[in-house]
């Protein structure tokens, strides 16, 4: 596979190991990609709808052609306490005549044709690429909808060229505070927002369980499993917890300004960090009380998974692990989780991670390790055959390509079907490391002699 | 839970809910994928490739290749044109494929990028080439997509000298790998040379070797494109999907062609293979006489837990058709034939098919949505749903047992390695739908029901 080639324009986005001698000394990152790539990477319009799809009590118009609406449709993997109107597709299906002539009107009709059957209390209208282009006002038709009748009509502007999709992020979390600004209130005493969790596999209830042990109380989850209801009520909360830092940190930020929310910067992946994590949490905003309640829930939770890991561990150790995942946050937490099974990460990538994510980063692998941002199919295989990785951590398109050079597999994004976050994370995850890096399946990879020509032959 | 489709249907014009389609540039990417050592191109924001390649990916559950223009601010005012220079420049430097297909998106349709001409300045390397295609997103369907581009290769590559060369080209529609395999093997039995295009057999169900390969040993090679200028005859199958391109062919090369139905249910097949028959100048082997009679046979075997059953069917026009063509067939009532993709002929053509089989209160509309499908469910119910993954939520809402056919399939693993096609692929619907409707008995009768003879 000598013939592998990484251009020289995306020379500046990989690196080994920390601080490199080339005098620049950090690694490009958050920049759009190349044109000419078979990028890995989404849009803005992706980046807004992913964030805010798990609102579960809301409707989801996607102004544009259908195709924006019909990729997006059910495939968010959050899961919902209540209403399940979110997994349903809104969309106005722009043909030719509304893009000679405008959407305007068809966006009016489809939001009049929706209030006239349903009761929305809040609809989000995504603009898609060329809703811009023709000239349609979707701030305008908003507008009037939410005067005419009297329920929450919020524009996200996520024209996918308009940037990269951690933008699309933040057209996300503007929407959100135009939701939420109206509703400021007193503050409530020992109180948290979950910010950056989406309830895949039912993960953001993990995370709300240890807060209710600990006895801080969860105002609002955004947006995994959130409602109309619960959001509004953001603003009342003590303390912002961050988990998804790529997509969340800018809400958060705009929540301290606004609103006098402060906030920590949390991950629930892996031992360490959850641990670290809940204690955090009930230091910030808790009594004494809460700090104990803490202590003794991840004394507990602790000594529960030492013979689980105990009994696991001989079965990983040694092994060598790549990660491909959105967020830089996430893969920190990833790294220190193969740390602590004793496998070495060996390549790590993200989407959409920020200088001080890759910083840390190169804190916690070898020198050795290959670090890159937005990371192409052929990058990730190039470097994967060098470092001879032995499981990939990815998503949906990085799966294929994993099995196909013969390296196991864990789907940490959308895809996930086990809760990967917290104590029962940290069985699931290592079990779905164990069970796809040690298949029976990939022993028979290899073609026994006597099937090949050469057998044959002899 | 999932259950919130009301009964009382109301008039929509604006709002779609559910669809039953995509966008052109997906067809477009998949045909692409169909042709050896092409990278598809999108001509678009970096997104589009990004939800096109997921989407193939989930279904075939295969690496999906293709690359983007990533458009950003700049270029959706000033036009795309360096962006895709420079995209297909890297293109070829890196990823080094034979040739490149660019298709359009909403967004350079909008802003009116002229491709053609782009890729005219573009400075070639030696022994490559380019093709493109127009798939706006705002017109007809992912459907439209997969023969806009098949239209766009023939338009910059097949070429007649003046001499056939005795081959038949076989567009087989927008079918699976296992589909495509299957009518090879028809063409095979029949003794007939042929030009299958596009072909993504051998690349979207590469085998498995510890090797990625970019570009695996399938697909339709650049000279037999050329080739198809030549060739003795066209079979375009599937009225919805393969006409036009067939007809681009004609009009460029004078290849003249049949259309006929995808060969689903065994007229369709019948239908096949009497034209295969007439244009190879062989007979019918009987190897194909037995499997006809073999799908007969069993048909009959199972004849009474079929009859009389209605179905409702929804997916891409041509392979929705076929599917009637089976149930109807089978003796079962295909009460709701639906697609999204738009175009007049699609219910005309199923209305001709209920009336031949004297179907009355059948119901076919093009341009739907699974909304009103699940609204007429709501409406009179039905015994069976055969559709793409997204019938799930109204199969599991009506309690109706629920055959997946068509595209995409998201949540089954394997299916596109076998065919729906042919008296094989038949005899595999007939499994799949009886398995469906008694499997949906067992789990659902009373004890002293429950039978270990059906």
């Amino acid at each position: 596979m000598s013939e592998l080639k990484i251009l020289e324009e995306r020379k500046s986005f990989i690196q080994y190991g920390k601080n490199q001698s080339d005098g620049c000394g950090s690694l490009q990152c958050d920049s759009d990609s190349l044109s000419g790539a078979v990028s890995q990477r989404a849009c803005v319009y992706c980046g807004a709808r992913v964030v805010l799809n798990p609102i579960t009590d809301a409707f989801h118009i996607v102004h544009g052609p259908i195709g924006c609406a019909s990729y997006t449709w059910d495939i968010r993997g959050s899961l919902s306490s209540g209403s399940e109107l979110f997994r349903n597709s809104f969309s106005t299906d722009l043909s030719e005549q509304d893009v000679v002539f405008g959407g305007e009107k068809k966006l009016g009709k489809a939001i009049e044709e929706l209030v006239a059957k349903e009761t929305p209390k809040v609809i989000f209208v995504y603009a898609t690429c060329i809703v811009g282009v023709i000239g349609d006002d979707v701030d305008a038709v908003c507008k009037e909808a939410e005067a005419k009748y009297g329920i929450r009509v919020i524009p996200v502007k996520s024209p996918g060229f308009s940037g990269n999709k951690s933008y699309g992020y933040r057209m996300a979390c503007d929407a959100i505070m135009t939701l939420i600004r109206p509703h400021t209130g007193p503050k409530k005493a020992r109180s948290v927002n979950i910010l950056g969790d989406f309830n895949l596999a039912g993960e953001m209830w993990i995370i709300q369980n240890y807060m209710k042990e600990i006895g801080i109380e969860v105002v609002s989850t955004i947006t995994g499993d959130a409602s109309y209801e619960s959001l509004i009520k953001a603003p009342t909360a003590s303390l912002n917890l961050v988990q998804c830092a790529g997509s969340m940190t800018y809400l958060a930020k705009q929540m301290e300004s606004e609103m006098n929310i402060p906030f920590v910067k949390v991950s629930f992946f892996g031992i360490e960090d959850t641990s670290a994590s809940i204690l955090r949490v009930a230091e910030a905003v808790g009594t004494q009380e809460n700090v104990n309640r803490a202590k003794a829930l991840i004394r507990r939770e602790e000594a529960k998974l030492k013979g689980f890991l105990e009994s696991r561990i001989p079965r990983l150790t040694g092994k060598r692990a790549a990660i491909y995942v959105g967020g830089g946050f996430k893969a920190i937490s990833l790294i220190r989780q193969f740390n602590a099974m004793g496998i070495k990460t060996v390549v790590v990538g993200t989407q959409t991670g920020k200088p001080e994510d890759y910083e840390i980063i190169g804190t916690l692998v070898d020198d050795d390790a290959v670090i890159l941002d937005d990371a192409n199919p052929t990058e990730l295989e190039l470097f994967m055959r060098e470092k001879g990785a032995d499981i990939l951590v990815g998503g949906v398109k990085e799966r294929p390509l994993a099995y196909k050079l013969g390296v196991a597999f864990c789907d940490h994004n959308h895809e996930r079907k086990h809760a990967l976050a917290g104590y029962e994370g940290v069985i699931n995850f290592t079990n779905e490391i164990n069970s796809s890096m040690n298949s029976p399946v990939w022993q028979y990879l290899q073609v026994p002699e006597f099937l090949t020509e050469e057998g044959e032959h002899e | 839970m999932l259950n919130l489709t009301p009964k009382e249907i109301a008039d929509r014009k604006a709002l779609t809910i559910n669809p039953c389609k995509t966008c052109q540039p997906v067809g477009a990417l998949y045909c692409a994928l169909g042709v050896h050592k092409c990278m598809p191109h999108s001509h678009g924001s970096q997104g589009c490739v990004s939800y096109h390649r997921t989407f193939l990916t989930r279904h075939f559950k295969e690496p999906a290749i293709a690359s983007t223009s990533s458009f950003t601010e700049g270029a959706s005012v000033f036009g795309g044109g360096s962006n895709l220079k420079t995209g297909m420049k890297n293109v070829f430097d890196i990823y080094n494929p034979d040739i490149i297909a660019v298709h359009t998106t909403c967004l350079s349709e909008t802003i009116g990028d002229d491709v053609g001409s782009y890729i005219m300045d573009f400075d070639m390397p030696e022994g490559k080439l380019a093709v493109h295609t127009n798939t706006p997103s705002y017109v007809g369907s992912h459907v439209t997509g997969f023969y806009n581009m098949m239209s766009g290769f023939i338009k910059y590559l097949a070429e007649s000298t003046g001499t056939k060369n005795g081959k038949v080209g076989i567009f087989p529609g927008f079918v699976n790998p296992g589909d495509i395999r299957e009518l090879k093997r028809l063409a095979g039995l029949m003794e007939m040379p042929y030009i299958m295009f596009p072909d993504q057999s051998g690349v979207m169900d590469s085998p498995m070797t510890g090797n990625y390969e970019m570009y695996p040993k399938g697909g339709t090679t650049i000279e037999e494109i050329t080739a198809l200028g030549d060739a003795k005859h066209v079979l375009a199958l599937g009225m919805f999907t393969s006409t036009e391109p067939a007809n681009v062919l004609d009009r460029k090369c004078k290849v003249p062609y049949d259309v006929l139905p995808l060969p689903m249910g065994i007229e369709g097949t019948d239908e096949l293979l009497m034209k295969m028959a007439q244009l190879s100048g062989t007979e019918i082997p009987q190897a194909l006489e037995d499997e006809r009679g073999q799908l007969v046979d069993v048909m009959l075997d199972a004849h009474f837990y079929h009859h009389g059953k209605k179905v409702a069917i929804f997916g891409d026009p041509d392979t929705v058709l076929g599917l009637t063509a089976l149930v109807l067939e089978m003796g079962m009532i295909p009460k709701y034939v639906v697609t999204g993709t738009p175009g007049e002929g699609f219910e005309i053509k199923a209305k001709e098919m209920f009336a031949k089989f004297g179907m009355e209160g059948c119901k076919a509309k093009a341009a739907a949505d699974l909304f009103d499908l699940h609204q007429w469910i709501k409406n009179e119910s039905v015994d069976l749903l055969i559709g793409s993954s997204y019938g799930k939520q109204i199969a599991k809402a009506e309690e109706i047992p629920f055959v997946r056919a068509g595209f995409p399939v998201l949540d089954r693993y394997a299916h596109s390695y076998f065919p729906i096609v042919g008296y094989k692929g038949a005899l595999r619907l007939v499994e799949l739908i009886t398995n469906a409707l008694l499997d949906h008995f067992d789990r659902t009768c009373a004890d002293e029901d429950v039978d270990v003879v059906l």
